[in-house]
């Protein structure tokens, strides 16, 4: 995946010996936590700077106290050769640092050029602002209709909002927190071109990743961090994937060895499943079809917001409204079966919302067994404490949860570990179709393999799985087969061994020829 | 100055100190009260939390109206527990006396006594009937059950009083609106002679010691108090949304109704337009400082009760306004919301401008 390589030649680093930004020795402390540690970083200017590190290496804090949302405790920034305290952002914005954020700051219900006027100087009128939006967004080929409510637009063309609104501050310094993680790799490469012209003028880009493909494409210097401190500083062109992982995560991920199975009887159908949006910003599910067998892992692909949630909903049991004939369930009609009447049949599921979904945040890891389990329940519904703190111990050391204990509360324990005490928790209940949603969204590397490692050891034992991730390399990894979902209308099925990152890239875009798709469904089925 | 920081976990020590800390602080208002008012803030104490326990009846007295507090906290809890807010237990409170006190007006010379257990169950039908009704508002129209709880409070006050000034008054009461005096067969059963307690506390212990099994022993409780902390975790595990509201607002209406049955039945002995104490808004407090554990609501109920007796006694010993008992409690609801910070987060001293070592350079 390095479409973007080629297009790096162009860029160069202005022969300037000044660092544009450096920042020595930051220190900030959190009550509990250390998030940065005695971390320093040189930006040179017309540079494009990647910092890596996993989720909680202090990656954001670092970010923020660059663009002055957050005071460090200790060490000093230094921009163009000055020693500054930037207060807030405001301030950021004036010395010219720009910064566009992974989660958008948009108002859904206004148009993008009321969007950006909300942030600029007041003395500009809506019509002067719609122009500039119009003369960056040809500058760049970023294209952006000013007039469109924001609720329409796609996730890709709310970040050219948020783009478009940093360039016109005329920044020397651009912050990118990950980007692309909500892009297709289409909307990557589009993306990368506008930051390659960027750093070929002169601006210098700090790029938050953990994507190393993605920072190698465009970035001629990278700082790593790891748990807080600094772990190296290096140019992400010379390294390779193994030593760059080292850096960040102190080891190398163990690598999966996938062993090809004949999947089993069919544990999932879904025919021509149709279901209207709940909420006004959702998605109409539109002729769904889909089947998981016992014994294969099915992946489910899609830029999120696509009807990943609404057909999530539908199949645990969340929504209800379904046809009941539309959803079978190891041949039992099961559309309309609330979720613990299609848990008893067999069906667990590990929503992407750990905290306040999958887990109630205040009650302990012990507690939030009866989410989902009822072996430590007696007649009539009595806990049995003893038989209930036994059965969280047992997840807990199955499957290296790091909690003080079964009495920890769900809310103490960090993403990662949560996300494996919650897939534990589903898995030890032996179910016959699991499915998970972003089985490991916000999880360290370490985390995220050991959970890919037990879907795959689950696949092994028999279970028909389902993954639905924004993660085409996890996907690619683990699944047997792959959907792609788009707009609420899924794709046919597509053999692993056929999928290539191009493919389903368009298909996430929803361009899957319909007639193939007929087809490919029939020669499912005679394969089968 | 002072600065609030954030906890990493809640602290359990002030999850207990709280409560302490809040009555102190409402001590030490209540005393500057007292000195503003001129009044003596030493004798004024004494009336609220000497007298009330210096004798053996004193101490019954408090019984007595702590009692239906804890009733009712005990149901609001559940509520609360399950984010379902119903504000209107007193008037939960009122219907349940109006249907035991009718009830125990057809109790005759030779009824038997069984019919205490009639009354009894009238209130709690009449409770979850009144609260019934904001569930179904709530459950078919999605109706704020804040607003309609409390609205119907004021109906049953219409009702009680349609009632005893209309069809219900005593012929042979000169006028005054009030039912006859109930049979003496009629009185709920106390626990010794020469003092006002009765059964009801037991009955209110036994409450208790039932809301601790359902809610921390039982799926059921759990599956309650899911639905409140989390109602995205309760729809993920399948437990009823619908069901916790019928059963948090049944639950609290029948509590409540109950106690309104144990006050027309017992210490009051007819109903009239002065049965509403305002029990029903009195255990709201008592629910929160009790943190809606059975355990510390018991005392919690004791801590009101005596604010009622207190300010009683300094109305009619020191002249103090009525106003004072409602002052106190609001007093104390208020300290215990602000003291609840501490809970969730920490303060710390720090220098006017913090040293970001920007200043080095």
């Amino acid at each position: 995946m390095d479409f973007a390589s080629d297009l790096f030649s162009s860029s160069f680093a202005p022969d300037m010996t000044t660092p544009l930004l450096s920042l020595q020795g930051i220190t900030k402390r959190y009550p509990g936590v250390v998030a940065n540690q005695d971390v320093s970083l040189t930006v040179m200017p017309g540079q494009a700077h990647a910092v890596l590190g996993e989720n909680g290496a202090g990656k954001s804090t670092l970010m923020k106290i660059i663009y002055g949302s957050v005071k460090p405790d200790e060490g000093q920034v230094v921009f163009n050769g000055q020693s500054v305290q930037i207060r807030n952002p405001q301030e950021a914005r004036k010395l010219g640092i720009s910064m566009v954020f992974q989660h958008f700051s948009l108002f859904d219900t206004l148009t993008v050029a009321e969007n950006v006027w909300l942030g600029l100087d007041k003395s500009l009128s809506l019509a002067e602002v719609t122009e500039r939006i119009l003369a960056k967004a040809s500058e760049y080929g970023l294209d952006l209709e000013p007039d469109r409510p924001v609720h329409t637009l796609s996730v890709g063309e709310m970040q050219r909002v948020e783009i478009i609104r940093a360039l016109l501050t005329e920044p020397k310094l651009l912050i990118l927190d990950e980007p692309t993680s909500v892009l297709t790799p289409q909307a990557v490469e589009k993306l990368f071109v506008v930051l390659h012209k960027l750093v070929s003028q002169g601006c210098s880009i700090l790029y938050i990743s953990h994507k190393l493909h993605e920072i190698r494409a465009l970035c001629s210097a990278c700082t790593v961090l790891r748990g807080g401190k600094l772990t190296g500083v290096c140019d992400p062109r010379e390294e390779t994937n193994a030593s760059l992982s080292r850096l960040m995560i102190g080891a190398e991920p163990p690598a999966l060895a996938p062993t090809p199975r004949t999947p089993g009887d069919v544990v999932l159908s879904v025919k021509g499943l149709q279901l209207d949006k709940q909420d006004p910003f959702g998605v109409d599910l539109q002729g769904i079809d889909l089947q998981v067998r016992s014994g294969e892992v099915v992946g489910l692909a899609g830029v999120s917001g696509n009807g990943q949630r609404e057909l999530m909903w539908a199949l645990s049991g969340e929504d209800t409204r379904s046809p009941a004939a539309a959803i079978t369930l190891l041949g039992q009609s099961a559309g309309q079966l609330p979720p613990r009447a299609r848990r008893s049949l067999g069906l667990h599921f590990v929503p992407e919302e750990r905290l306040g979904r999958g887990a109630v945040p205040s009650m302990s890891l012990a507690h939030n067994l009866l989410l989902t389990r009822s072996e430590a329940l007696g007649t009539g519904g009595w806990i049995r404490m003893g038989a209930l703190a036994d059965q969280a111990r047992s997840i807990i050391e199955r499957f290296k949860v790091k909690a003080s204990g079964p009495d920890a509360a769900a809310r103490s324990l960090s993403g990662g570990n949560l996300q494996k005490f919650i897939v534990g928790r589903e898995i030890s209940a032996a179910p016959k179709l699991l499915i998970v949603s972003q089985p490991t969204w916000g999880v360290d590397v370490g985390a995220a393999a050991q959970i890919r490692a037990e879907i795959l050891a689950l696949r092994d034992a028999g279970c028909a799985v389902l993954v639905v991730s924004e993660e085409l390399e996890e996907l690619f990894e683990i699944s047997d087969r792959l959907h792609v979902i788009a707009k609420g209308r899924l794709s046919p099925s597509l053999p692993r061994a056929e999928a290539t990152v191009a493919l389903i890239g368009e298909w996430m875009s929803g361009l899957w020829p319909a007639a193939k798709a007929e087809m490919a469904q029939g020669a499912q089925h005679v394969q089968a | 100055m002072f600065k609030l920081e954030a906890r990493p976990q809640a602290s359990r020590l002030w999850t207990y100190a709280s409560p302490l800390l809040a009555l102190a602080l409402t001590v030490v208002l209540g005393v500057i009260l007292f000195i503003a008012l001129g009044k003596d803030p030493v004798r004024a104490l004494q009336m609220f939390f000497w007298e009330p326990i210096k004798s053996g009846y004193a101490l019954g007295e408090l019984m007595v109206k702590a009692t239906p507090l804890l009733l009712i906290a005990l149901g609001l809890a559940v509520c609360f527990r399950s984010n379902v807010w119903n504000i209107g237990a007193e008037g939960q409170f009122v219907i349940g006396a109006v249907c035991a006190g009718g009830v125990a007006m057809l109790a005759g010379k030779d009824t038997g006594r069984w019919v205490v257990l009639v009354i009894i169950a009238a209130g709690v039908l009449g409770g979850m009937l009144w609260a019934g009704l904001t569930a179904l508002l709530r459950d078919r129209f999605n109706a704020s059950e804040i607003l309609v709880s409390l609205m119907l409070v004021y109906v049953a006050d219409m009702v009680l009083s349609y009632l005893v000034y209309g069809p219900w008054k005593d012929p042979a009461g000169y006028n005054f609106p009030q039912t006859k005096t109930f049979e003496a067969v009629t009185q709920i059963p106390r626990l010794m002679t020469g003092s006002r307690v009765s059964v009801g506390l037991l009955i209110a212990l036994a409450a208790a010691a039932g809301l601790w099994v359902f809610l921390f022993r039982t799926r059921a409780g759990f599956a309650q108090q899911v639905g409140g902390l989390a109602p995205d975790a309760a729809r993920y595990a399948g437990f009823s949304s619908r069901k916790a509201l019928w059963v948090a607002l049944l639950t609290s209406g029948g509590a409540a109704g109950l106690a309104g049955a144990l006050e027309v039945a017992g210490p009051i002995g007819q109903l009239t337009p002065y049965v509403p104490a305002a029990y029903g808004f009195a255990a709201i407090i008592v629910a929160f400082v009790g943190r809606l554990h059975p355990a510390g609501m018991g005392l919690s109920a004791v801590l009101m009760s005596m604010f009622y007796i207190g300010g009683e006694l300094a109305q009619s010993r020191l002249g103090l306004p009525k106003s004072i008992t409602g002052v106190f409690q609001g007093l104390l609801l208020f300290c215990l919301l602000a003291c609840d910070t501490l809970v969730a987060y920490r303060l710390r001293w720090v220098a006017a401008r913090s040293a970001v070592a920007g200043g080095k350079a």
